[in-house]
């Protein structure tokens, strides 16, 4: 187990840059989720800790030792990729003890290794098959029994779960974080899915076009999203953002004038006309009548079973609205919309950063 | 029995079910197939049936050409007690099965540098690969020849083992490459991270994952070595050290008399071989040529 510093990194393909600076502490034992729209250098990142990628520029530190020049099969480190990769030409079994082979370990070291990740895994009927007789779960869980045997500093993830379907990925998401509080590897897990980095990481890493957006816990990125970047980008249904214009501020709180009409009473510190975007949660909006709150003409009822999605407009941008009881509502009726008005985050219209409280 | 249950299936409605019924097959599969076969394989036929024909037969203008009266060996004995056949099948065995061995060895560093090292310059070090292979032998066995003199290893079998992989190589490195470019990376990725080095994932994930391609590759070299004639009528004369496509045109045609009989027995015993070495391993040849790597 080791610490995983991350120091001003650059990645440079030709003439673009991937990775432009980029700057991450993760701690040992820690589960830390790369998050970020496709593109954004997560999995170039995750490759250059293995390894994979040349690192252009800055310092990647595994348990202090600095590794840019090191080879990847010397930095320690494991790591289960999005297609799995396991040699198709080899049992479950030679798979998973093929790099204890390659270390020369004695036979019934490795026996052991492999009998004992086989058994957290629940793999020991399949020690015989070859990868083709398994199962997309089964091979996924050979991945990962492949990587734990190695007893490695770091568990690298690359969008491993992203080959499954949807209820077996939640399923293996329970499993790879239960599995993370058992051995306490340090673990960096990349994906697209913020779902899979709100429920596994302890530490979120917001990625976008090659730099860091925000980092932090997962509910402090929910709670305080730095940017309008991280607000739209964790939660779902995504946070609605509208625009409008800062009132004179009085005490701690300050009047938003929306674009589409209406005002919003915020706790947030701003100067007197600056134009913003008004930030709320759809699971933070409450419905009402429309003479006590914002006025907004139903577009659509989306009924998800545990909870209902309402779609308003409001002037002319779209807000929805999330309700946990059914609501009555059809297309076309006018409603009020009451956000919750701790939880409204205001964010520079220009720069798309978040105005402190 | 009641008739009604069984319904007709009528498999010319629609799409490929038009070759379905026999008279349509027979004109559309079975009559060019017939047709190619014929063609392909009348000249074997003939090769074997003048192989066992007695000259009196041979000579004569009377019976059926296409078919042999009174079989004899005569012709097979002659070839293997009074000619020096039996050395040049060794030979061509040796120089075929060496220059094979060293052509793939050579291939598979070579294919899997290109492919894999990415080395600065690969792309053309493999162009550069590819136009070898476009020079032909007729052309190049001249300064070949040169080389082969200025070395001393004119008439020997080490001349044809070292010159046969200048073909022998460009071919394979370009069959394997692309044998190579079909197996994952993700795995040699891993395997990197696994501890491996380049030696070792090559030989304990790449050639395992690459078995079909490699018996293609060898099947081709071999085949090819096995034909070469040029090269084999240029640097080799003596008798014992032939192969067998130049001993038996050269040896068993004196002057204008064609001795009919040990020729074509000659041609079976030397194509028999190969045929054998194709039979056992048809299955991985098609799959090679096709590539692919399933998981």
């Amino acid at each position: 187990m080791a610490a995983v510093s991350i120091v001003a990194v650059r990645k440079v393909f030709g003439a673009t840059e991937v990775i432009r600076g980029v700057d991450v502490e993760i701690a040992d034992g820690e589960f830390c989720v790369l998050v970020g729209p496709s593109g954004c250098g997560k999995s170039t990142l995750l490759r250059m800790i293995a390894g994979l990628e040349e690192i252009s520029g800055g310092e990647i530190r595994i348990g202090g030792t600095v590794v840019n020049r090191v080879a990847p099969r010397e930095r320690d480190v494991a790591m289960v990729f999005q297609n799995y990769a396991l040699y198709p030409h080899m049992t479950v079994r030679d798979n998973m003890s093929f790099a204890l082979t390659l270390a020369k370990l004695p036979k019934p070291e490795i026996a052991a290794k492999v009998a004992r990740a086989a058994g957290i895994l629940g793999l020991e009927a399949l020690l015989d098959r070859y990868p083709r007789q398994l199962s997309g779960g089964q091979r996924q869980r050979v991945a990962m029994g492949r990587a734990i045997v190695r007893d490695p500093q770091v568990f690298l993830f690359d969008e491993p779960l992203s080959n499954l379907d949807a209820q077996l990925r939640v399923q293996m998401r329970s499993e790879i974080r239960e599995l993370h509080q058992r051995l306490t590897t340090t673990s960096i897990y990349v994906t697209h899915d913020q779902i899979e980095a709100m429920t596994m990481a302890d530490k979120i890493v917001v990625m976008r076009d090659g730099i860091v957006e925000q980092i932090g816990a997962p509910l402090d990125l929910y709670d305080h999203p730095a940017n309008t970047f991280v607000a739209s980008f964790i939660g779902s249904p995504s946070m609605n953002l509208v625009p409008g214009r800062l009132g004179r501020p009085t005490g701690d709180t300050a009047r938003v004038h929306l674009d589409g009409g209406g005002t919003i009473d915020v706790m947030a510190q701003g100067v007197d006309g600056q134009r913003v975007l008004c930030g709320m949660r759809p699971e933070h909006i409450a419905l009402t009548t429309p003479d006590v709150a914002l006025a907004g003409d139903v577009v659509l009822v989306e009924p998800t079973g545990a909870d209902t999605q309402v779609v308003c407009r409001i002037g002319g941008h779209s807000v929805i609205a999330m309700q946990r009881d059914r609501v009555a509502c059809r297309p076309g009726e006018r409603v009020g919309l009451m956000p919750d008005a701790h939880r409204v985050h205001l964010f520079d219209a220009a720069s798309g950063s978040r105005l402190a409280a | 029995m009641n008739t009604a249950v069984r319904p007709r299936i009528r498999a010319s409605a629609e799409g490929m079910g038009y070759l379905a019924s026999t008279p349509r097959r027979l004109v559309t599969l079975w009559l060019p197939l017939s047709i190619f076969l014929i063609v392909l394989l009348f000249p074997f036929y003939w090769m074997a049936m003048t192989a066992i024909k007695p000259d009196a037969e041979l000579l004569s203008r009377d019976g059926n050409p296409f078919w042999v009266a009174n079989p004899t060996l005569a012709h097979i004995k002659h070839l293997l007690i009074d000619t020096a056949y039996p050395d040049w099948l060794w030979n061509t065995v040796l120089v075929s099965v060496s220059a094979t061995f060293a052509s793939l060895v050579c291939s598979v560093l070579a294919a899997y540098a290109i492919e894999r090292l990415r080395f600065s310059g690969s792309r053309y070090v493999g162009i550069g690969i590819f136009l070898a292979y476009l020079v032909p032998p007729s052309i190049l066995f001249i300064p070949l020849a040169a080389v082969v003199f200025k070395l001393g290893l004119f008439d020997s079998r080490l001349a044809l083992i070292l010159t046969y992989p200048t073909f022998l190589i460009p071919f394979c490195t370009w069959l394997l490459m692309g044998y190579f470019r079909s197996i994952p990376f993700e795995l040699e990725e891993c395997a990197l991270i696994d501890g491996a080095t380049r030696m070792q994932i090559l030989w304990r994930i790449v050639l395992p994952l690459a078995v079909p391609g490699l018996i293609s590759a060898g099947i081709f070299a071999f085949t090819l070595s096995w034909n070469e004639f040029i090269y084999a009528l240029t640097f080799v004369s003596s008798s014992e050290v032939k192969t067998v496509p130049i001993g038996v045109v050269t040896e068993l045609v004196e002057g204008d008399v064609y001795h009919w009989g040990p020729l074509m027995a000659g041609a079976l015993l030397g194509s028999l071989p190969v045929a054998i070495l194709y039979s056992f391993f048809v299955e991985y040849y098609v799959s090679g040529l096709t590539g692919a790597v399933k998981e």
